[in-house]
């Protein structure tokens, strides 16, 4: 398929490793930030690929991870109700809140429909006269300007049984804070691509400043993933720390204006609770107080709700890059997709849940012997 | 379980201990949920050793005469899809779940749930393409049933089709006989039926248009069992799957379970069409997961392997068929993958279904 195929070829990775080999002299440690980023390496074993003394660890990039339980508790609360549509990307039904997921409240007889645009709810609710549909509106910067533009048309078109359930996350907050721990060992990043894609990557340049890490924006191809590493290793061999774009056939540095301009309208930066880290300062973005009418934490009566994380897996310290999977002793065992204990179980894009699709509750060694012998 | 056991000391719970107090979608995938309902509700009631050889098919023998037994319900919103409907579904899916058990499929019965409301010219349309596709196969619908529902009830027809086969020739199919060094073969592109389905029901357009496998796979499979015959090794042929619900990376998954081994898949060796591979990239979804209709897995001793595809590429069915693979002695119950960038991942079965991802 044109425009995929040539960034999955093996030779061409081969290659890159090589040079990777070549380049690199002393131990690293390089965070991708992107879920999506950790689903192809977990899926395509790049992390297999690499010399071992150059570690990929996993950070807090996966939207549907860090939406905190709290805000999946409100999600399960208004969807129960029998007036609502609750509508939802396809990965969020599975999230376990206090008390089951959104397929269980479907089964229950909740209408709970997964949408593939936000914008589908126009449709839904002016088919709909009579019911509230309500979005749960999640994710990075990637999705704020969809999200942004389903209240902005729901406004434009006078439909008024619309509302947004908002948990919106930003990444370079998380990076400061991942940057800031005591504990850290993050010595590199691969960029969010489709984060960049919207806001640019020039809020970027004063971390790589502030902390001298390197920051490479990224794509999510194999090939994309190898040359953000190579890119990445030629820095910290060099003791540079820049931000680079692996990802310029489809990112600029000033990012995508008319998408900002929306996400300005509708949205304003606010504090935000992580799944597994707690709150971070201006980290999050929530509906701007003259869009307040279709904020659906109002609307509903659900602001009250105050859950507390249960404090049994170390989802939050995986997130942060400080510990892998393999490293808590529920992995895969206590704690499986099915029986999720944390952010990082529950989604596809969430570390736990990719080593366990691809079969990391096995060693990595055993894998790659095994692999190895075909 | 090991807690069950703890609770019910005295033999099986009449309740069994369920993770979902009710039924969530998920129990109809075909993957993990699946196989834990049918555990837990049917085999552990219904125990025998026919049942629990969990095939498609049921391999009977009565007076000497070996016969293929099976049943199965089909329930696809919307009726009517490119490429097929309801009713060619109903026809094709016991017909290949009799074929993959090496039999000869020869009558069906028929069971039809109406939902009031439904037009009298869409059960006529359905009807007219499962004498068609019954024709095409050479299957006669001897008995059935017919029931209506209120409005809201149903959605417009369930259809459940069992179908009953002779077994002629001495074969051994069962998802138990793999032995390493088998080669895992696989007759064209997959992801066409689920992928077209997804595009009807979520109103996605495609630029081309893509249709539904759905086919009758007994003439193919006749085929491939002249050609193991003729090469003297009949029971070179260990298995037959027609990948369904699940798809490719379930039935891989649950042959290399039932038969203790492990499995090597080049990944690049697995066709998939263009427009099925766009969609799921778009959609975050894998194709290796996602249903077929009319697609064959088998798994062949490796000295006739190579006259089997031939025999399978020179049917129009088989034209796309490939060796995607291998039997590994380890690890045992478990398919990994080489990855087209040189990497190796494991292919595990799902939970429940495939979601989309968010980004």
């Amino acid at each position: 398929m044109k425009y995929i195929d040539e960034y999955r070829d093996g030779d061409i990775a081969a290659k890159i490793v090589e040079r990777i080999r070549r380049v690199q002299r002393k131990p690293w440690v390089i965070m991708e930030i992107c879920g999506g980023q950790t689903h192809s390496i977990v899926k395509n074993g790049i992390d297999h690929l690499l010399p071992k003394d150059i570690e990929l660890v996993h950070g807090p990039g996966c939207p549907v991870c860090v939406t905190p339980l709290e805000m999946i508790d409100k999600a399960h609360a208004i969807a129960r109700r029998p007036e609502v549509i609750f509508c939802s990307f396809g990965d969020m039904l599975r999230v376990p809140g206090s008390n089951g997921d959104l397929f269980s409240i479907k089964s229950q007889g909740g209408d709970v429909r997964v949408v593939y645009s936000p914008i589908d709810c126009l449709r839904i609710a002016k088919t709909n006269p009579d019911k509230q549909v309500v979005f749960f509106a999640i994710g990075f910067e990637t999705t704020a300007p969809a999200n942004a533009m389903l209240a902005w048309q729901a406004r434009q078109m006078g439909i008024r049984n619309i509302s947004l359930l908002v948990s919106h996350v930003l990444v370079p907050p998380a990076i400061e804070s991942i940057l800031s721990a005591p504990g850290n060992r993050v010595q590199g990043f691969l960029g969010p691509g489709h984060v960049c894609t919207v806001v640019g990557y020039s809020e970027y340049e004063p971390l790589a400043e502030k902390f001298r890490v390197p920051i490479v924006v990224c794509g999510f191809e194999p090939l994309d993933i190898l040359e953000g590493v190579l890119m990445i290793v030629e820095q910290l061999e060099q003791g540079r720390h820049e931000v680079e774009n692996q990802y310029s056939r489809v990112l600029a540095r000033g990012g995508n204006r008319p998408a900002q301009e929306l996400i300005a309208k509708v949205f304003t930066v606010s504090d935000r609770k992580w799944r597994g880290v707690g709150t971070i300062p201006s980290s999050g973005l929530r509906l701007r107080d003259d869009f307040c009418d279709v904020d659906a934490e109002q609307r509903f009566d659900v602001e009250a709700i105050d859950t507390a994380e249960p404090e049994v897996c170390i989802a939050g310290q995986i997130l942060q890059g400080m510990k892998k999977p393999h490293d808590c002793p529920a992995f895969g065992t206590e704690c499986t997709p099915q029986h999720p204990l944390g952010a990082t179980m529950v989604s596809a894009e969430g570390a736990c849940a990719a080593y366990y699709a691809y079969g990391r509750h096995l060693k990595d060694t055993d894998l790659v012997n095994i692999g190895g012998k075909g | 379980m090991k807690t069950e056991e703890k609770l019910n000391p005295f033999g099986a719970c009449p309740l069994p201990i369920f993770d979902h107090p009710q039924i969530v979608l998920g129990h109809g995938s075909g993957g993990k949920l699946s196989a834990e309902l049918i555990d837990k509700v049917f085999l552990s009631r219904f125990r025998n050793p026919l049942l629990e050889k969990l095939d498609d098919q049921a391999t009977l023998t009565i007076n000497g005469t070996r016969l293929a037994f099976t049943t199965d319900s089909f329930v696809v919103t919307p009726i009517f899809f490119p490429g097929g409907d309801i009713g060619t579904l109903a026809i094709n899916g016991t017909v290949n779940d009799l074929a993959v058990g090496g039999a000869t499929p020869l009558y069906l019965a028929a069971a039809f749930i109406l939902e009031e409301g439904l037009p009298a010219t869409e059960l006529g349309r359905v009807a007219d393409s499962m004498a068609q596709a019954a024709r095409d196969a050479g299957v006669q619908l001897v008995t059935g049933d017919t029931k209506v529902v209120n409005r809201g009830k149903g959605d417009k027809v369930f259809i459940t089709t069992t179908g009953i086969g002779v077994i002629e020739r001495p074969t051994q199919l069962s998802a138990d006989r793999a032995r390493p060094g088998d080669k895992i073969l696989l007759s064209g592109t997959i992801g066409d039926h689920g992928i077209t389905i997804l595009s009807q029901r979520e109103g996605l357009e495609f630029e081309s248009a893509l249709a539904s496998d759905c086919a009758a796979l007994h003439a193919l499979i006749a085929r491939m069992l002249d050609a193991a015959e003729e090469s003297g090794d009949l029971l070179g042929m260990r298995v037959m799957r027609d990948p369904t619900r699940g798809g490719v990376a379930t039935v891989l998954n649950e042959i290399a379970d039932r038969s203790g081994v492990g499995m090597l898949l080049r990944e690049s060796e697995i066709p998939v069409r263009d427009e099925v591979r766009g969609a799921c990239e778009m959609l975050g979804l894998d194709p290796l997961y996602v249903a077929n209709e009319g697609k064959l897995v088998a798994v062949v001793a490796a000295e006739i392997a190579d006259r089997v595809l031939e025999a399978m590429q020179r049917h129009p069915l088989g034209a796309e068929a490939r060796i995607i693979g291998e039997v590994t002695e380890q690890p045992a119950g478990m398919v990994l993958m080489k990855t087209g960038v040189g990497g190796t991942r494991v292919v595990d079965v799902l939970f429940g279904e495939q979601l989309p991802r968010i980004c």
